[in-house]
């Protein structure tokens, strides 16, 4: 595993490495507490007077809520507020833009505090705080709501039908491009169309075609931290947020939208966050604890377990989806059309318009058409997940792709660098790519050891696949303050999910020629820096440290300028390179200037801000051999290869990370992952040991292959890379598993039964 | 002149093109500039002159955090799309 500059050192190349810093591993600022155990997580969070909050969650799927009784609970000994939606303020019917989205108020407040109705099993209904968590939770056991149980609807085709239950009254279906919207309830939320070329002569030209069905499960983020928040509504009015999430700034918007308080009545302190993927983005505790801290006076935590993750927290959509692509004799596409329904939850807002965007991202195709729905069913509300909806249809797609290769008797790489994506190739939904690196991840795996490496054992086989994410920019900023020793500390606003702060200050020392130990990174509160969007999309290598770096920038102009001063010289004579000063006729180093400079005049305190949109897509191949025991229908991952372009590799290590565990999530997402219901619509599988999320115990090492093509649109060329690897496992895994046994599986996971079902159902 | 694509159910509200050719050195003017070629566009895709929520739009390759306000040169691609959102 190693960058394309670490291969040419490696084997003795003279050509001098572009960077100093970046492209090291230096150890992250914060491993030492990771791996002592004295990182402050959300859990560990104690505040002086602090109580405990329960919630109340529905058990049905699908009810109205007729009424609820709090008396029982409020009269317990040791109980100190009780919170129903009563308590949160009316939201209307305002829609808010919190960065990566927008979100209509209504929908977001209810699914913290159901108001009318309850739309999924484990919704919450009501919030308890009291002096230890055993009376809360004893109190909440003591709420009285009186139910109208209504039938659940679970399944996406079925939620579509005419005659369906419908969860949303004040749902009707938009077309996405012309916001034109139905005149009558309905679980289908959005329509969206894309359309390019002539679809029926583009498969009129093909020679072969191939139309399947697919289904997907929903399936979860699974990240180890369950939800914490913890909140002190102050009697000044001051609200203090102490949380693990995504986003600090989503947070206080969150908050100050759904409580009506203003924006700088609201602190959001980031504790370390134990993973999030994507579903650390929206609020499920804090306005709760926020009322009931409001009314007991002191401030409350309430920390989710499992169960309630699993439940009441959003997963990634089930979908259903439907391809059908044609190619011509020489095994160049000639037409594709996708229909695609994802599950978005209890509320709209499945990630439909990426799935659809995705669908055929990584092929050049003339002609075609992708039709798109959002449908609410009872089941959490979904939210991100690592290139929310891309897996989903690369599932679909690559699974054709790998069929259209058998009928070409095309080897499955040659097809995919024949019909490659690549710069200027128009998508269906009509933007043209800028340069990416698509073929250059297949040309690595073409030319990997795993490749060319041939399987010899009974019941093995191999799959391709590959994957697409769009990486995002949005904004981002950094403060710098020169401490008067000459070391560097860095203020961030990106809370740190996968080693970033490291990555960020990486890049800030690199701007100034010094090292990444010379600079301490923090990840700080709202009132500390200045504004930054979510840790998510991939973005914050990308963003923050374009901050950064523009950071950077304004600290060598202040020094210079300083420097100039005091040696009584002419600003133009002086310049900083390569963390020296440098003057008509001396050159100090960045520590002594620093140190002269803090004696002879004002602190030196830089900002850099950032809100670039040129992220720089990105693509992954992934190459997978897999044993499956005919006996069980279990699959054995017997080696695993993934190459993905990643611009440049700020932190190697850090990318081969998110590689192998975005891969490790797409294994688990193909093979196991699901979630259970009965008819009733409860989860039958909430928690770890029947929701079966991959250990290092079931896999192989995951070799990472660091394809750099630099992205244009950045200072070093730096593209998103945490999001992509989740896309291509389970397309791959379903090629191998029909390599090996000579079964095609359109359904996700790919778990022993159902591999079983169809291994016996090929016998038959 | 920028060209701006039109998406797939607001062709029957411009003769059934896929592109229109535009003009104006914002988004919002190359909007308007259909509006007068296409009557009734314009609160459709960008009700109010404001860009409707859960839409973005993409100039040059890109999704812009401008959205209407963006500058377009002559040889600008406008693409209206739905909003996304990574994990």
């Amino acid at each position: 595993m190693a960058t394309i500059d670490e291969v040419k050192a490696a084997e003795g190349s003279d050509e001098a490495p572009k960077y100093k810093v970046i492209g090291t591993r230096p150890i992250r600022h914060d491993g030492a507490d990771k791996v002592t155990g004295r990182a402050l997580y959300g859990a560990d969070i104690k505040i002086k007077g602090m109580i405990f909050g329960a919630i109340l969650r529905s058990p049905h799927a699908h009810a109205n809520i007729k009424s609820i009784d709090t008396s029982k609970a409020e009269a317990l000994p040791g109980v100190r507020a009780v919170a129903t939606s009563a308590d949160l303020p009316e939201p209307g019917d305002k829609i808010a833009e919190l960065g990566e989205g927008a979100v209509v108020l209504n929908h977001l407040s209810s699914n913290n505090l159901a108001r009318t109705k309850v739309l999924y099993k484990g919704h919450a209904v009501a919030a308890v705080a009291a002096d230890n968590l055993h009376i809360a939770q004893e109190a909440a056991s003591l709420i009285e709501v009186e139910y109208e149980v209504l039938p659940p609807v679970m399944d996406v085709l079925k939620a579509m039908s005419s005659d369906a239950p419908v969860l949303n009254p004040d749902v009707r279906t938009e077309e996405a491009s012309t916001g034109e919207k139905g005149d009558k309830p309905t679980n289908v939320a959005k329509h969206i169309v894309f359309e390019k070329g002539d679809i029926e002569k583009g498969f009129a030209d093909a020679k072969y075609v191939v139309e399947r069905e697919f289904r997907t499960s929903t399936v979860h983020q699974g990240y180890i931290e369950p939800h914490v928040a913890t909140v002190l509504w102050n009697n000044d009015g001051q609200i203090t947020v102490w949380t693990p999430t995504q986003g600090t700034f989503s947070v206080r918007s969150q908050m100050a939208e759904l409580l009506h308080v203003p924006l700088a009545r609201v602190k959001v302190v980031p504790a370390e966050i134990g993973g999030g993927f994507g579903g650390k983005i929206s609020v499920y505790l804090a306005p709760a604890a926020a009322v009931l801290s409001r009314k007991a006076g002191v401030p409350v935590q309430i920390v989710m377990d499992r169960a309630d993750v699993l439940q009441a927290t959003g997963p990634t959509p089930g979908s259903f989806i439907r391809i059908k692509m044609g190619v011509d004799a020489d095994g160049r596409l000639t037409a594709a059309e996708a229909w695609m329904a994802y599950e978005a939850g209890g509320y709209p807002g499945s990630p439909i318009g990426a799935g659809a965007m995705c669908v055929f991202s990584c092929y050049d195709i003339p002609n075609g058409r992708v039709e798109g729905y959002d449908v609410c069913v009872n089941k959490p509300r979904t939210n991100a997940y690592r290139a929310p909806g891309a897996t989903n249809a690369a599932f679909a797609t690559e699974t054709v792709v790998d069929e259209l290769c058998e009928k070409l008797g095309m080897e499955p790489v040659e097809f995919r660098l024949l019909n490659a994506s690549k710069e200027g190739t128009r998508r269906i939904d009509g933007v043209t790519y800028p340069r990416v690196g698509l073929v250059e991840t297949l040309e690595a795996i073409k030319n990997s050891d795993h490749y060319k490496t041939p399987l010899t054992g009974k019941n093995q086989g191999r799959g391709i696949g590959s994957g697409f994410w769009f990486n995002a920019g949005l904004k981002s900023a950094v403060t710098v303050t020169v401490n008067t020793d000459g070391s560097v500390s860095l203020l961030e606003g990106s809370t740190d999910i996968g080693g970033s702060r490291t990555g960020i200050a990486m890049q800030f020392a690199e701007a100034m020629g010094l090292a990444a130990e010379d600079i301490k990174p923090a990840v700080v509160d709202t009132d500390s820096v200045g504004y930054t969007d979510v840790t998510g999309g991939s973005r914050v290598t990308y963003a923050t440290g374009w901050a950064a770096y523009e950071a950077a920038q304004d600290l060598k102009r202040q020094i210079v300028a300083r420097a100039a001063e005091l040696w009584d010289v002419d600003p133009a004579q002086v310049s900083y390179e390569d963390g020296h000063v440098i003057g008509p006729d001396k050159s100090v180093c960045f520590k002594e200037i620093a140190m002269e400079l803090s004696t002879t005049g004002e602190p030196l305190i830089a900002r850099g801000v950032s809100n670039h949109n040129e992220p720089g897509g990105a693509f992954g191949t992934h190459l997978v051999d897999v044993e499956v025991d005919p006996d069980t229908g279990k699959v054995d991952i017997l080696r695993y290869t993934a190459a993905q372009d990643c611009g440049t590799a700020i932190h190697p290590a850090y990318v081969e990370g998110q590689i192998q565990g975005g891969a490790v999530q797409g294994i688990g997402w193909g093979l196991n992952e699901e979630y259970w219901y009965d008819e009733t619509g409860s989860m039958r599988n909430a928690n770890f040991l029947d929701y079966r999320i991959p250990t290092c115990y079931d896999l192989p090492m995951i070799d990472a292959i660091i394809v750099e093509v630099p992205n244009p649109g950045h200072p070093y060329g730096v593209r998103g890379v945490g999001e992509v690897p989740i896309v291509p496992p389970p397309a791959a895994l379903e090629a191998a598993i029909y390599d090996a046994v000579g079964v095609r599986l359109y359904e996700l996971p790919m778990s022993p039964p159902r591999v079983l079902h169809e291994l016996l159902k090929k016998e038959s | 002149m920028p060209r701006l694509f039109i998406p797939p159910l607001l062709r029957p509200y411009c003769e059934g093109q896929e592109e229109v050719v535009v003009e104006g050195a914002t988004v919002l003017e190359a909007v308007l500039s259909l509006d007068r070629q296409h009557s009734g566009v314009m609160e459709r895709l960008c009700p109010e002159g404001k860009l409707r929520a859960g839409m973005s739009v993409t100039v040059d390759q890109n999704v812009t955090p401008r959205g209407l306000a963006q500058k377009v040169s002559p040889e600008s691609e406008i693409h209206f799309l739905p909003a996304i959102g990574g994990g």
